[in-house]
């Protein structure tokens, strides 16, 4: 669209946390360093009178020791099975939860140890979109004020503007400015995720985290919400933080795939090379795992036996090792390290086997 | 089992609602037969009408035949059908949380369906549960029987699902999206389980899902729905070779596969239209690139016929113009 005023107009210059220059020397927009973000598990009696009862029994290692980086204007994809951290991870990113230790660096501001008005603006600069269309868009709100609410919250917009800027957003999605004084009920589940991308792009994000948006969607739409979001990244330049289950989505949005298994990272890598040559283990179980049509890999499933054990209990060393078919000596007793393994550059692997 | 112009009407307020619309189709002994379709097809509505829990006063059945051993099911009283469900046709659901009584133990559960039905005491009952949920891979099974469902994960509490289920040797298991709400590699376990269960038992699988990938590994036979009626028959190897009603070769072609990163998703226009005010004519020509222009398609509705040996399609188009939605779609 030719009218769609760059995300710094309007700002001062040190609001302008991602500077031009660094966008065009490719850094990275997003960098996240050793991410640690615990949930602790609480005993005790719950009343307030009691608080002296109340005891912290251990932790739930959400995500435990996550580092990547985005460059701009590429799409990350944050693979694995449910709990293994992977919302979390991008929950911390904007600290929605706390997180323990680690860095997050978005542009150059230090994220974890912002101040408020340095955090909002980072806030702004990043967009989220959840999984549930239906849980995610207030039942109460019409469309406009939906979209027009991250606008409004920052206060400098209003009234006619704020409004022609929501339908401006609203059509960039592929939606009619007629919808405004709808409300959500009245969508369906591709329109709704549409939205809801809409309201996070108004406030002209760099980054978009999107938790698993196309999760809930069926197949057709499903592919009309990818292509949306191809669209949008060529179009405004966006960077991506995509977070999914399904391995064959993330092959066709992402540059660069990490794979997370409990709370870790096992294996990062281009996204033609993960599919092509897997190295961990766990890897090449999900890549067998995802039921194709037209392939012959059912042959060669290696799917393994057993659940992740919950996030609560790890077992000494690798993560994967109890259910792995090649653990052996050191995979039990010594946590393994993502190393970039010597074959092939830029593809990291936490595992003793490979 | 055999089902032939099944008819399911929802009597609401607001009009009739047509979830299921004269589908018919076979499922043969020790087969597994897929219905595959978007959300509110209407492929969850036909398997709970097989098993005549369509939820009442305002949904009926309003036709057709459902025939299983050349009995028809829609004819039996309510005390016979009682017979049925469970030692005949067993069923799965896709949420395993809310379909287990949460206030009973994984063990009573089973040993209640096995009690009532094969007439057993409670300990030999409470026996048998145990070695059924040994039979789907649960380890320490005496220790599990005793838990309650939320003790249990996701893919465990689908294992005590599917052991209640085939706990009376059914002949039939209708399984709705038995492994939706699961993880892809718990999904692949899952799935191995009931096709062992199937080879073990010789029972046939009517699998309902909206994952074509699922259904081009592990059934047999496919029907696609598309709004409330099948519209395409086949076996699954010649369907997913040669989809020959434009809505599957649609849906084949928006599927992300391996290789494809790059360049954009060919997509099916438009939505599924509200089953209130469905088209005249055929469903699906608002979205078909051929149907949208032909005058026949906008006003009558195809019927289910076979245009080859073996397969059926409804569309007035499917005879001999098979890749014609490939090429219409690139030329827009």
């Amino acid at each position: 669209m030719r009218n769609w005023i760059p995300a710094c107009a309007g700002m001062t210059k040190q609001d302008d946390i991602v500077s031009q220059d660094m966008v065009s020397t490719n850094n990275y927009l997003l960098r996240v360093e050793d991410l640690r973000t615990y949930y602790p598990i609480r005993k005790g009696l719950r009343r307030k009178a009691s608080c002296g009862l109340r005891r912290t029994a251990g932790y739930v290692r959400a995500v435990d020791g996550v580092s990547f980086g985005i460059e701009a204007g590429q799409t990350l994809g944050l693979v694995g099975e449910s709990g293994c951290g992977k919302t979390t991870v991008a929950r911390s990113i904007v600290r929605l939860v706390p997180a323990k230790t680690g860095k997050v660096v978005f542009g150059r501001v230090d994220v974890l140890s912002a101040e408020r008005d340095k955090l909002r603006e980072v806030r702004r600069q990043i967009g989220l979109v959840f999984q549930d269309p239906y849980g995610s868009l207030n039942p109460r709100m019409t469309v406009g004020e939906i979209v027009g609410e991250p606008l409004k919250v920052r206060g400098k917009t209003r009234g006619g503007v704020l409004k022609e800027q929501a339908v401006e957003t609203l059509s960039k999605v592929g939606l009619s400015g007629e919808y405004m004084n709808r409300y959500p009920h009245e969508f369906s589940g591709g329109q709704r995720q549409r939205i809801a991308i809409a309201r996070a792009l108004v406030s002209r994000p760099k980054l978009v985290i999107l938790d698993e948006p196309v999760s809930g969607l069926d197949v057709s739409i499903q592919a009309q919400i990818l292509n949306l979001l191809k669209d949008l990244q060529e179009e405004l330049g966006l960077t991506y933080l995509f977070i999914a289950h399904d391995l064959a989505v993330v092959e066709f949005l992402c540059d660069v795939v990490a794979v997370m298994y409990m709370g870790r990272i096992v294996e990062r890598a281009r996204a033609e090379e993960l599919y092509r040559k897997p190295l961990h283990p766990y890897t090449q179980a999900l890549v067998s795992a995802i039921p194709q049509v037209g392939s012959a890999r059912r042959g060669c499933r290696t799917v393994p036996g057993g659940e992740a054990p919950g996030a609560a209990n790890q077992p000494a060393g690798c993560p994967f090792g109890p259910r792995c078919p090649l653990a052996a000596g050191d995979c039990l007793k010594q946590m393994p390290q993502l190393d970039e393994k010597s074959e092939c550059r830029g593809h990291f692997a936490a595992c003793w086997r490979c | 089992m055999s089902v032939r112009e099944l008819s399911t009407h929802f009597f609401t307020e607001e009009g009739v609602v047509k979830p299921v619309q004269a589908v018919g189709f076979s499922i043969k002994k020790g087969r597994t037969f897929a219905l595959v379709g978007e959300s509110g097809c209407g492929k969850s509505v036909t398997g709970l009408s097989i098993m005549r829990l369509v939820p009442g006063p305002q949904g009926r059945i309003v036709g057709g035949e459902i025939v299983l051993e050349g009995k028809n099911l829609l004819a039996l009283s309510e005390r016979q059908m009682r017979q049925v469900r469970g030692k005949k046709i067993a069923m799965i659901f896709q949420e395993p949380m809310t379909s287990l009584n949460p206030v009973y133990t994984v063990g009573n559960q089973i040993a209640e369906a096995i009690g009532l039905h094969q007439k057993k005491g409670g300990k030999e009952a409470w026996g048998d549960a145990v070695e059924m949920l040994r039979k789907v891979g649960i380890a320490e099974p005496e220790r599990r029987a005793r838990e309650y469902p939320h003790q249990l994960s996701g893919g465990m509490r689908q294992r005590v699902m599917i052991a209640m289920a085939v706990s009376c040797e059914p002949q039939l298991l209708i399984a709705d999206e038995p492994t939706t709400a699961l993880d892809v590699t718990t999904q692949a376990q899952i799935l191995d389980l009931l096709e062992h269960l199937q080879k073990q038992n010789g029972m046939s699988i009517l699998l309902i899902t909206h994952n074509l990938g699922i259904v081009a590994e592990r059934a047999e036979d496919v029907a696609v729905m598309y709004a409330s009626r099948i519209v395409e028959v086949a076996d699954s190897k010649r369907l997913f070779a040669e989809p020959l009603h434009p809505y599957t070769q649609g849906l084949l072609e928006s599927l992300p596969r391996p290789g494809f990163s790059g360049k954009r998703l060919p997509t099916i226009s438009g939505g599924v239209p509200e089953p209130l005010d469905f088209p005249a004519g055929c469903k699906f020509h608002q979205r078909c690139p051929i149907g949208c222009g032909d005058k026949r398609c906008r006003s009558v509705e195809p019927e289910l016929r076979e245009v080859q040996p073996g397969r059926r399609v409804a569309c007035w188009h499917a005879a001999g113009r098979k890749k014609l939605y490939r090429k219409s779609h690139r030329e827009r």
